[in-house]
């Protein structure tokens, strides 16, 4: 190993070869922001209402139980396909009324079952965050889930 | 002790292990829900144990590695600290943030706020008053280091730990840029989620064996610093793409399957390095180091790296099985085992390798440490292994049969009663580990003995 690289030549690949990966990392990174904005989530306008949806998922930490995209706590359900699941998914006032008859029985109090805990939230901040979910759940994601169960 | 101002990492030594403490124990309150699911559900639910579990772990880790560096930089630089006092008011800006996150997690006064309430986008829920104090604490560290070394020896070892300290608090400028559209919030996120653990940290975790290595093995510095540098070529080279692991299934283009499949199957290669570096090392060393359970950490820290980050990584990288087994108790078991093999133990080996020093007298509680090292080891291997049987189940009933989350789950319940035992396991020889450094006590095999055997 001595005879065949030095350890100025093993730096200089470290530095070139980390820099090349860096460049190439970027600018795959640039493309695949053209396509987020204009290809994988245009197929659902994002209003004010998602944006607000999601402020009120990310304060309430719901992704410390759930996935989202496969990607959270592994305690309870994925939800970027929750309003398939509830069958709702073309229906913006049928996923707020479903999503608050929910949250409203949240926590159930049944012995042996996962708690949802009652988050308190009010009528908007509750169709916000329906409105977000029925734009997640537009968002391609090449296919994923595999099926209805998340 | 070399130098006076190497004495600074023992308060962050010692702040690292209170809050591995909290995060062990956050951990067995987690799995016991599993087990129990009605337990403290009003009072202290899942999201927000989950919450304490992860970040105190994040913090420790990064405790650990700011003393770490504080430990051996006047070492490699031949030198004192450029200003202990600033290294102190990090410290004690550190842990105003973390007692300032546990208040805003658990009673949620300021829910809402945007400076005060918790942001809640995974592992970075701190308030963004926190996020602002953690940059400021890592300005001050990065001020003191960079000074340190600059006017100091400048060594491989100090060259790639400053790239990967720089490296990990320029990434988590990141935290502050939450777009609207969540899968550029999930892209980005992953820039400071993967390209720390699976590209800065194992920087400075590189340069942390490699110091250990040098000093226990009194192997030629050349050799290591050579290795040093090929090793941590390996991490960024395959690190990098491999991010396109995380890019196969949240809205980004079909290509990163490909590229992420590719190159984070290649991120095995610097975990398998890093132990093969480390095993050589021990063998061509003639140096007999009186600290043996620094030696054992840093040979276990290695080897459990490249399987749990190595091996458990590899074992779904691959896009057609990451389809099916995304966001399951898969991921879980690969998560738990990865931090532990990597970041876990190579901060409890430079702690255990630093305490003797920083307390001026020789190792002791070794064969208690090494207890401990077992006892932890063995508690996150078994907890791997029923928690991919878990998994395997899990992605098949669900995944594959379509079977509902909640039905799945509760046909898991004997793995998950085992996981807590399992983490029992853990806990107990945390506590041992944190006891075996802080309280003296006399051996309990003395040197004659293990001599005349």
């Amino acid at each position: 190993m001595r005879e065949v690289m030095t350890k100025t030549m093993a730096r200089n690949v470290f530095y070139g070869g980390s820099l090349f990966f860096i460049v190439v990392f970027l600018i795959l990174s640039a493309q695949s922001v053209s396509h987020i904005k204009n290809v994988s989530t245009v197929h659902s306008e994002l209003t004010e209402s998602v944006a607000k949806g999601k402020r009120v998922w990310e304060e309430n930490a719901c992704i410390n139980c759930h996935t989202l995209m496969g990607e959270g706590a592994y305690f309870a359900p994925e939800l970027q396909n929750v309003m398939n699941r509830w069958g709702v998914d073309d229906d913006p006032e049928g996923a707020f009324e479903v999503l608050q008859g929910w949250m409203e029985a949240q926590p159930s109090g049944i012995e042996g079952r996962r708690q949802m805990p009652q988050f308190n939230l009010t009528e908007e901040q509750i169709r916000d965050l329906a409105n977000f979910f029925l734009w997640v759940n537009k968002i391609d994601a090449q296919g994923w889930p595999p099926n209805e169960a998340g | 002790m070399k130098y006076q101002s190497q004495k600074v990492a023992y308060a962050y030594f010692l702040v690292a292990m209170i809050l591995f403490a909290v995060q062990v124990s956050g951990g067995l309150l987690a799995g016991w829900i599993y087990v129990q699911p009605n337990f403290l559900s009003e009072l202290l639910p899942f999201n927000v144990i989950r919450m304490l579990h992860t970040n105190s772990l994040i913090v420790w880790l990064l405790l650990g590695f700011f003393g770490a560096a504080y430990f051996l930089v006047p070492e490699e630089s031949e030198r004192e600290l450029h200003s202990p006092m600033l290294a102190y008011v990090q410290l004690a800006i550190l842990v105003l943030g973390t007692a300032g996150v546990v208040v805003t997690y658990v009673f949620d006064l300021f829910a809402g706020n945007w400076l005060l309430g918790k942001e809640g986008r995974e592992f970075i829920e701190q308030p963004v008053w926190v996020k602002l104090g953690i940059v400021v604490a890592a300005l001050i560290f990065l001020y003191n280091i960079t000074m340190t070394v600059l006017k100091g020896r400048k060594t491989a070892i100090t060259n790639v730990l400053l790239l990967g300290l720089w490296g990990l608090v320029l990434l988590f400028l990141f935290a502050f840029y939450n777009p609207e559209n969540l899968a550029l919030d999930k892209m980005f996120w992953w820039y400071i989620v993967h390209l720390w653990v699976e590209g800065t940290w194992e920087l400075v975790m590189a340069s942390i064996l490699a110091f250990l290595l040098l000093k226990l093995t009194g192997v030629d510095r050349e050799v290591i610093e050579k290795w040093l540098y090929i090793i941590v070529a390996t991490a960024l080279f395959s690190g990098i793409l491999g991010t396109g692991h995380h890019y196969y299934w949240i809205g980004t283009p079909g290509y990163w399957q490909w590229i992420g499949s590719v190159f984070s199957s290649l991120e095995i290669i610097p975990f398998f390095a890093m132990m093969s570096f480390s095993f050589v090392m021990v063998w061509k060393g003639k140096r007999d180091h009186p600290n043996k359970a620094a030696l054992l950490w840093a040979l276990g820290a290695s080897t459990v790296a490249f399987f749990g980050a190595g091996v458990w990584g590899f074992l779904h990288t691959l896009h057609g099985v990451n389809y099916y087994t995304h966001g399951t108790q898969i991921t879980a078991a690969h998560g738990h085992l990865a931090f532990y093999g990597a970041y876990v133990s190579v901060n409890l080996a430079i702690i255990t390798y630093a305490m003797p020093i920083l307390k001026g007298r020789d190792p002791y509680n070794q064969v208690l440490n090494m207890a401990s090292f077992w006892l932890m080891t063995g508690g996150m291997s078994f907890m791997t292994f029923v928690l991919t049987f878990a998994g395997t189940v899990q992605t098949h009933m669900q995944r594959v049969l379509g079977e509902n989350f909640m039905d799945v789950q509760e046909g898991l319940g004997l793995f998950y009663i085992m996981r807590w035992g399992a983490g029992a396991a853990v806990v107990l020889g945390a506590i041992l580990f944190i006891y075996a450094q802080l309280a003296p006590r006399r051996e309990v095999i003395s040197r004659s003995a293990s001599e005349e055997a």
